[in-house]
């Protein structure tokens, strides 16, 4: 129920935009963000864009595990 | 295409189960609480790549489960005004009411539509001005704030056509019954996309009072496993706090603009769960001020008692007191295209994934 999908902001007209989820295109709302602009991959749940997804962040947590020293 | 898929690499995820099997010296139980979590538990085989030291446990994460059989009587009772039109996300489509579902409503005539989003519930208003369009709206904190947008653009356009029937609840409620029930926990696994909106600082509480930790997780299986290894890291060192693993979606503030339009239009209510009774202050009703989109102060509705199937032990499941292979309906009179209880309906109910990904037994 709480399911959201990754998709990417491809154009913004107002407070909607058009977003693509692996090559699907559809529209969702922005607003309930703030800052989304093209390129940006956010979160998509019943219609609505929820969140703006931190690449960064994104990468940083894999970094954390690719550390994990391996067992022996 | 999706830039994430390490999330799935599986040395990355051999790496964190090696260090949960070398880190988990005692028996622990960790619970998420997220139909979503449910399911990608049970989709990524994550228990079958745990010591049998832990065991996780599905609480009362998926709203459809939850949701009361009063809720669906009232929408069934609304299908039958003149004109009336009643849109559902589909999931709630099979729920039993105390005389069938919104499903047998709709095989009887009744103007029932599966809607993605409130949104469409709200165009199918603008399109059909001489029909009432009530959207069922259900779901915890990510969807609370799209109905309540929808609610906003509605009066913002002057639509007058478009009410909610509002069964929205709030997690932290019921977070805390399951530990005051006294049912044993090490650790939440906090729902990622509800903690997206509302931030960490609700999970406070449940470590300062009751001495558990709360990691708000992803859906993928890196993400998974890193919130069981941090949860076990947590007991093992015992110190419980709340930790956000999904940082690439969830800020510790959270959504504020999302948070404010919930605020804005909404007010709490104390709501029945499935297994848990009422809890005080664990649901969502239309302010007053927004009462012309509340379709339960706009139209006369009975209140109906609550009825639950015989011999469906959802509640329990709920709770994680028990399995869903305990159920004595279970693969034999409930199943996935027959399903008795809301469990077996939602396709993020305890019993739909266990059957769907375990199998019978």
């Amino acid at each position: 129920m709480c399911l959201s999908i990754p998709a990417k902001i491809i154009s913004i007209e107002g407070e909607n935009a058009l977003v693509s989820i692996s090559g699907m295109r559809m529209n969702a709302s922005l607003s309930l963000l703030s800052n989304a602009k093209p390129g940006d991959f956010v979160l998509i749940h019943s219609g609505f864009s929820i969140e703006i997804i931190d690449r960064e962040e994104a990468e940083k947590t894999l970094e954390i595990v690719r550390h994990i020293r391996p067992i022996k | 295409m999706y830039p994430f898929e390490q999330y799935h690499s599986k040395a990355l995820c051999q790496a964190l189960v090696d260090q949960i099997h070398l880190m988990a010296d005692r028996p622990l139980r960790f619970m998420e609480v997220c139909g979503g979590h449910t399911m990608a538990v049970r989709k990524y085989g994550i228990p079958s790549l745990l010591p049998d030291s832990i065991m996780l446990l599905s609480g009362p994460g998926c709203p459809v489960c939850v949701t009361s059989s009063l809720f669906i009587d009232q929408a069934i009772h609304l299908a039958a005004y003149d004109r009336m039109t009643i849109c559902t996300f589909g999931d709630l489509l099979r729920v039993q009411g105390t005389n069938g579902s919104l499903e047998k409503a709709k095989t009887e005539g009744k103007d029932i539509r599966v809607v993605l989003s409130g949104l469409d519930a709200l165009e199918i208003a603008r399109q059909q001005p001489e029909k009432k369009i009530v959207l069922l709206g259900i779901g915890f904190e990510t969807t609370a704030p799209t109905t309540a947008a929808t609610i906003l653009t509605a009066r913002k356009e002057k639509i007058s056509n478009f009410f909610v029937l509002s069964a929205h609840k709030l997690m932290p409620p019921a977070m805390e019954a399951i530990i005051s029930e006294g049912i044993p926990i090490n650790g939440y696994i906090c729902p990622g996309h509800v903690t997206t909106i509302t931030g960490i600082a609700m999970y406070k509480k449940i470590v300062e009072n009751f001495g558990i930790g709360c990691v708000v997780s992803g859906f993928e299986p890196l993400d998974l496993l890193q919130t069981i290894l941090m949860l076990v890291r947590q007991v093992k060192a015992n110190q419980p706090k709340v930790e956000i693993q999904y940082s690439r979606a969830v800020k510790p503030e959270g959504n504020p603009k999302a948070m404010a339009i919930i605020e804005e239009v909404f007010e709490t209510v104390d709501e029945w769960w499935r297994g848990l009774g009422i809890l005080k202050a664990s649901g969502l009703k239309p302010r007053d001020s927004f009462q012309d989109f509340d379709a339960s102060e706009v139209f006369s509705l009975p209140v109906y008692e609550i009825s639950e199937p015989e011999a469906c032990i959802c509640g329990d499941i709920l709770k994680g007191l028990k399995k869903p292979q305990d159920c004595m309906l279970y693969g034999k009179n409930c199943t996935p295209d027959n399903p008795v209880g809301a469990c077996m309906v939602s396709s993020e109910g305890s019993c739909q994934t266990h059957y769907n990904y375990a199998g019978i037994n």
